[in-house]
């Protein structure tokens, strides 16, 4: 019982009064956000960092969690009733789910979209908790050569796989990467970059960055983007499926769970692929595929399912890796610094309590999601009704005394305003704030690392290669860089060949 | 949009007018709503301002010495990486010369989110003067009246019970020591 006796105390911990509020709240906030469009998870987490200084690390963590995985449920009753995706990993669930609605079928189809969530969320807790302590054992023989290698993968998977410009999301995490190196060298106590600043001397915080980029940049964001006017949601009849309807997606709940449960591992893989790969699963398994878009009731089930297990199994390699797979991972990671945590393979066995508790509390979570979206649906369908200029301020308002609070400093608050006006500014100019965020924050981890590497390789970079995982990973990593080069060239070259043989035949005609 | 008309009101399609679109239809009216890229100016701009910033801190960590791979000294990580926001921000000048699909354009809208700015340093210039509550109230009120087009009454309404429930929350409840008036 040596493997079960850690994760039953952390029911004991999740049992806790104050951690059970927290869970509730975490994803009522989450549902909330969810509903909302506006707003994402990784803005709404960065806005509340100031309210994890007050409590006890595992506390903090569960309600971070909780607003994470709770908005996967939530974005899905936008995109139902309203044909706006909530969060980008509902987008999916709009082709069938708001024709399903105007068939009459909105509550089939958040009945079915809350029970698949659930059973993905809860497919990928159970996964989480076998494959966890197995990733964090292997992870353990990990010398810096590794954790090098892993965080320059992590980084530049999460700056490729974003939308946009590629190459301008590699220039934010590279930016990212030196921000963090401001501050007094670890090694040898130099100051770097801190041009005689006091205040600079330790290194930029990290929950201005987080709150600025991420929370202010967004809100300012909002206020231009002058949202897509909504209509009146569809009215929701019964929200309790048919056994038909169980039944009919009960093949595709399964297999989005377990999809979405093995992108989510992936750096850069989570909710978002996850639903967009299960759409696509579902739609090529269908014996009829042109059902798919005009109300097939498994384009809901099967990405909803993947997004809430994909959101659920990225927190495996930040929890065992300490590599956090995408911005949101990237924010409970700097949650976990903030509180004196090092997320990394011996989290399980130096702080078993949080890393079950966390784990467990997601169980609670799960079920508390299901009752907020199949009882009380009709609640959230009211907020709705709620109109963004009056959420606003509120947003803004919550941000500033929020960062005002963390350090009683008007300095921090003038910060995050700042940092805001970059992060909106960066948006507008194609720059994605997330690898900036998730590269500063691993930034002192891959330098250190890099720097013991070469200590212990004796100045050979070439030594990275010979030792099998980081050799491995570093393989993958040039694969991952070159191979856009490469497609573009081949393509270049197809359509060239084609020009040439069309000109061939032109000629000889 | 007049600003005078609340936002949930506009542009709002009767639902009879809404035709059930398939997938790539969708996909193709989501591409059309969707605000223009920001265009082959913004990326030579903004890629320059990143060279800019690559090119800054190869120099100052050239200055703190950059040592040997076996024996680096501070300099040695910020100027790799330095000299990776300026060779990607080169390459970046190049393919983006005809635009590419990034960003966005600024448009007449954007000068609500410098009125959201301007209103948010606002607020941290005044609330050590003269408390949160008064520039609480002023912010509500602008981003609800002139960037939310909220009707006056009910912008002042809200303002007052948002920045009560702060008070509450924040002074009451929490004893946080935010500066304030009263």
């Amino acid at each position: 019982m040596d493997f079960f006796g850690p994760v039953l105390d952390g029911f004991g911990v999740v049992l806790d009064p104050t951690n059970l509020l927290y869970c509730l709240l975490g994803v009522a906030i989450g549902m909330l956000i969810g509903v909302l469009p506006g707003l994402g998870p990784a803005a709404t987490i960065a806005i509340l960092l100031p309210l994890t200084y007050g409590v006890e690390p595992v506390t903090a963590i569960i309600m971070l969690a909780g607003i994470f995985y709770g908005a996967q449920y939530g974005g899905t009753i936008t995109s139902v009733l309203l044909r706006i995706p909530g969060e980008a990993s509902s987008v999916v669930t709009v082709f069938d789910g708001y024709v399903l609605a105007k068939q009459g079928r909105a509550g089939t189809a958040l009945g079915i979209a809350a029970i698949g969530s659930f059973v993905g969320g809860t497919i990928g807790i159970i996964g989480l908790t076998f494959l966890a302590p197995l990733v964090a054992g292997f992870a353990l023989d990990f010398g810096p050569p590794e954790y090098t290698a892993l965080a320059l993968l992590g980084i530049l998977l999460v700056a490729t796989i974003s939308g946009g410009s590629k190459i301008k999301a590699l220039i934010a995490a590279a930016l990212g990467l030196f921000l963090a190196t401001v501050g007094r060298d670890i090694f040898t106590g130099a100051e770097r970059f801190t041009f005689g600043n006091l205040s600079l001397a330790d290194g930029i915080d990290f929950v201005p960055i987080a709150m600025g980029l991420f929370g202010v940049g967004e809100i300012l964001y909002n206020l231009e983007e002058r949202h897509r006017a909504a209509a009146a949601p569809v009215a929701v009849a019964n929200v309790w499926p048919s056994r038909k309807d169980l039944k009919q997606s009960s093949g595709a709940i399964g297999r989005g769970s377990v999809l979405g449960f093995f992108l989510g591992i992936l750096p850069g893989g989570g909710a978002t692929i996850a639903s967009l790969a299960a759409y696509a699963v579902e739609k090529k398994r269908a014996k009829d595929p042109s059902r798919f878009g005009k109300g097939a009731i498994e384009g809901v089930a099967g990405p909803e399912s993947a997004n809430n297990a994909a959101a659920t199994s990225s927190f495996i390699p930040l929890l065992t890796l300490g590599i956090p797979a995408n911005a949101t991972m990237a924010i409970i990671f700097g949650a976990l610094l903030i509180q004196g945590l090092t997320p990394g393979p011996q989290l399980i066995t130096e702080q078993p309590e949080l890393f079950w508790g966390v784990v467990n509390s997601m169980y609670i979570g799960n079920i508390l999601l299901l009752i907020m979206s199949i009882p009380l649906v009709g609640l959230f369908v009211r907020i709705l009704r709620i109109r963004a200029a009056i959420l606003a301020p509120i947003t803004a308002l919550i941000t500033m005394l929020g960062a005002y609070t963390i350090r009683n400093s008007m300095f921090d608050v003038m910060l995050v305003v700042l940092f805001g006006a970059v992060g909106y500014l960066m948006k507008k100019f194609g720059f994605e704030p997330g690898p900036l965020v998730l590269a500063f924050v691993l930034g002192s981890l891959l330098e250190s690392s890099l720097r013991r590497s070469l200590l212990v390789l004796e100045g050979d970079p070439t030594g990275f290669f010979s030792r099998p995982i980081s050799g491995t990973l570093l393989v993958i990593f040039v694969f991952v860089a070159v191979w856009p080069m490469v497609k573009t060239v081949i393509e270049k070259r197809k359509k060239a060949n084609a020009l040439l043989s069309e000109t061939k035949v032109k000629e000889k005609v | 949009m007049r600003a005078d008309k609340p936002p949930h009101l506009e542009e709002a399609p009767a639902p009879d007018e809404e035709e059930i679109l398939t997938p790539e239809q969708l996909a193709e009216v989501w591409a059309a709503e969707a605000p223009e890229p920001a265009g082959p100016v913004a990326n030579l701009l903004s890629s320059l301002v990143a060279l800019g910033l690559g090119l800054a801190g190869m120099l100052l960590s050239l200055k703190l010495g950059l040592g040997t791979p076996a024996e680096p000294r501070p300099g040695m990580w910020p100027f790799i990486v330095s000299l990776v926001v300026a060779v990607l921000s080169v390459v970046q000048v190049v393919i983006g010369r005809t635009g590419g699909k990034d960003g966005e354009k600024f448009s007449s809208y954007s000068w609500y989110a410098a009125i959201g700015f301007a209103t948010l340093i606002g607020m941290v210039l005044l609330m050590p003067v003269v408390g949160f509550e008064i520039p609480s109230l002023l912010l509500c009120f602008i981003w609800m009246r002139w960037l939310g087009g909220e009707r006056w009454r009910s912008a002042t309404m809200y303002s007052i019970l948002i920045v009560a429930a702060f008070y509450a929350i924040f002074i009451a409840a929490l004893g946080t020591t935010i500066p304030r008036l009263f």
